[in-house]
């Protein structure tokens, strides 16, 4: 092979030079030129029966780009600000991942969480959460996680107690269903929403084997569980220092001076609570991690 | 039988000398790099998606050689006018189209043999580097000897469209005989949608010619067994007995049409 020639060396590096140079430049000055939206949040296919047609055998892999697309879709909304947090295309590529391979389990489960959540953090469509999993369901009549999960998206973001006991007590219906879901039903469907059933369901999905993206799902809201136990326990120190000096306590260095707090309190993420000095509640800082927390009612 | 063994041979040295068998340096690369980018991407999918990818990818690049070279097997002898030296020979026109195909068939056989041993070794490391209490989630292991299965149905998969593409290359240009086994290989995936035409179509006769088509078309769909491989769903051995028992005597149909052709073309 006969050796390159020194001109062609330095023309190639000039070239290659200029070609990083634009690009960022197009980065820089270029892209900000387009209108909001163009090229970013777009779907080409929509429809799931033609995606299934044009993967000729590909289908499984193609559902996995699609999951990647899911994933980035979800992180990039959820870290985007004003008109760009969307989460439009959470579902239709969720339905295109599980139409191309229907037995794509966590993009069901995981899919439920992120349509489920409320915004800032998700979706907030516990409708198409549950459409998901019941899509799911008719795929794998078998799979009684997909009806756990769906209690689950009654119980915890559509606060339909009967309909989370429905599906609970299903659940533990279904062959391989575990038995403690039928207990829960009962507390469930008996007792609404109540604490001590909340960190029983969350302490189970924290030893569900299926993935890690769950397990650190449960281990966040089994802290904000924990924080919402601190706050009870502030609230009763709060309200025995009112019934000492009859008004409420302006900070937490009141109530460190009355002997009846240590030190300033700090919630499980290792912010300090934040005191309503008017109204002498309690709440979590705002530059916590843990928020925001679930309601009140589920609080109870 | 010699003959057919050197016309083999040769084939298989020339694959080696045009750097086919770079395609297994690119296969490993882009199962490594996928491997560690795809665990950052997937929120706990990793696994699967590395065996529809190393899957996939054994399936395209085999299809890429298979169309591509078996396009050029016949028609580069008689382009380059080596066929004349060649005939001359004490080599019949049946022994030199079969030997072309059982050549290429070995070059894939090797390809597809070094992409598997390189697939199970990405994923027996992956494994191995995986907490236990994760891989006990996985619906099938890493490793699983059973992805073999799909493995074996994609090489006969590869016969078939090594079959076609010799075929055609038997009296057409490669640029139409890529195109002419491509579109076969395409159409022969929408082979059900032939068999539910009938129940669609107004017109009897064209009900009838669509049911024809739906038996003569090779049926690529029957070959892919990826998806329940990846899900350590069963797939029982008669399916691959009788699929590949489809695909090899497809194959046998194929090469006695391109032996056929071969043998009464006129090359003066």
């Amino acid at each position: 092979m006969a050796a390159v020639s020194r001109t062609t060396l330095v023309t190639l590096a000039v070239l290659a030079g200029a070609v990083v140079g634009l690009q960022a430049w197009h980065e820089r000055a270029g892209a900000p030129l387009l209108p909001a939206g163009a090229g970013g949040n777009l779907l080409y296919l929509q429809s799931p029966a033609l995606a299934r047609r044009a993967a000729l055998s590909y289908d499984s892999l193609l559902a996995d780009i699609y999951w990647i697309r899911t994933v980035q879709h979800y992180g990039r909304t959820k870290l985007a600000a004003g008109e760009a947090k969307r989460y439009d295309l959470l579902y239709p590529l969720l339905d295109l991942t599980t139409s191309l391979d229907p037995r794509f389990d966590l993009a069901y489960r995981f899919g439920a969480i992120f349509l489920a959540e409320d915004p800032p953090a998700g979706a907030g469509r516990p409708d198409q959460a549950i459409a998901l999993l019941e899509k799911g369901l008719r795929a794998q009549p078998g799979k009684w996680q997909f009806a756990q999960d769906i209690g689950f998206v009654h119980y915890w973001w559509r606060h339909d107690y009967s309909g989370a006991a429905d599906w609970f007590r299903r659940a533990s219906q279904m062959p391989g269903g575990p038995d403690w879901l039928a207990g829960v039903a009962a507390v469930v469907f008996g007792e609404g929403g109540d604490r001590a059933s909340s960190r029983r369901l969350w302490q189970e999905i924290l030893s569900d084997r299926d993935s890690q993206y769950l397990r650190g799902q449960a281990e966040f809201r089994l802290t904000q569980l924990d924080a919402m136990d601190q706050i009870d326990t502030l609230l009763r120190v709060i309200a025995a220092y009112r019934q000492r000096s009859g008004v409420p306590p302006a900070s937490w260095a009141e109530l460190i001076r009355s002997g009846l707090l240590r030190g300033v309190p700090l919630d499980p993420a290792g912010r300090p609570f934040a005191i309503d000095a008017a109204t002498g509640g309690v709440g979590l800082s705002p530059e916590s991690p843990l928020n925001p927390l679930p309601t009140a009612e589920r609080a109870r | 039988m010699g003959a057919i063994r050197h016309v083999a041979v040769n084939v298989f040295k020339e694959s080696v000398r045009d750097k086919v068998l770079y395609s297994l340096v690119v296969f490993a690369v882009l199962l490594i790099a996928a491997s560690y980018l795809i665990g950052q991407l997937t929120a706990g999918q990793d696994v699967k998606i590395i065996k529809d990818l190393g899957l996939a990818a054994i399936s395209i690049f085999g299809l890429l050689m298979a169309i591509f070279i078996g396009i050029g097997l016949v028609w580069k002898e008689v382009e380059r006018r080596s066929i004349y030296s060649l005939l001359a020979k004490p080599l019949t026109r049946r022994d030199f189209v079969l030997g072309k195909y059982l050549g290429l068939v070995f070059t894939l056989a090797v390809n597809v043999a070094v992409m598997t041993a390189a697939f199970y070794i990405v994923l027996a490391v992956m494994s191995w580097m995986t907490l236990p209490e994760i891989r006990a989630g996985w619906p099938a292991p890493a490793a699983d000897p059973a992805m073999l299965k799909a493995v074996a149905m994609i090489f006969v998969e590869l016969l078939l469209v090594t079959a076609i593409a010799l075929f055609f290359s038997t009296f057409s240009s490669p640029f139409l005989s890529a195109v002419l086994t491509l579109g076969l290989w395409v159409i022969g995936h929408f082979n059900s949608d032939l068999q539910s035409l009938d129940s669609t179509l107004n017109s009897p006769l064209a009900a009838a010619a669509a049911r024809g088509l739906y038996y003569l078309l090779p049926n690529f769909a029957a070959f892919d067994v990826k998806a329940q491989v990846v899900w350590g769903q069963p797939v029982p051995l008669s399916y691959i007995g009788l699929t590949s028992l489809y695909g090899i005597v497809y194959v046998a149909l194929v090469l006695v049409g391109a032996v056929t052709v071969f043998t009464r073309r006129d090359f003066k």
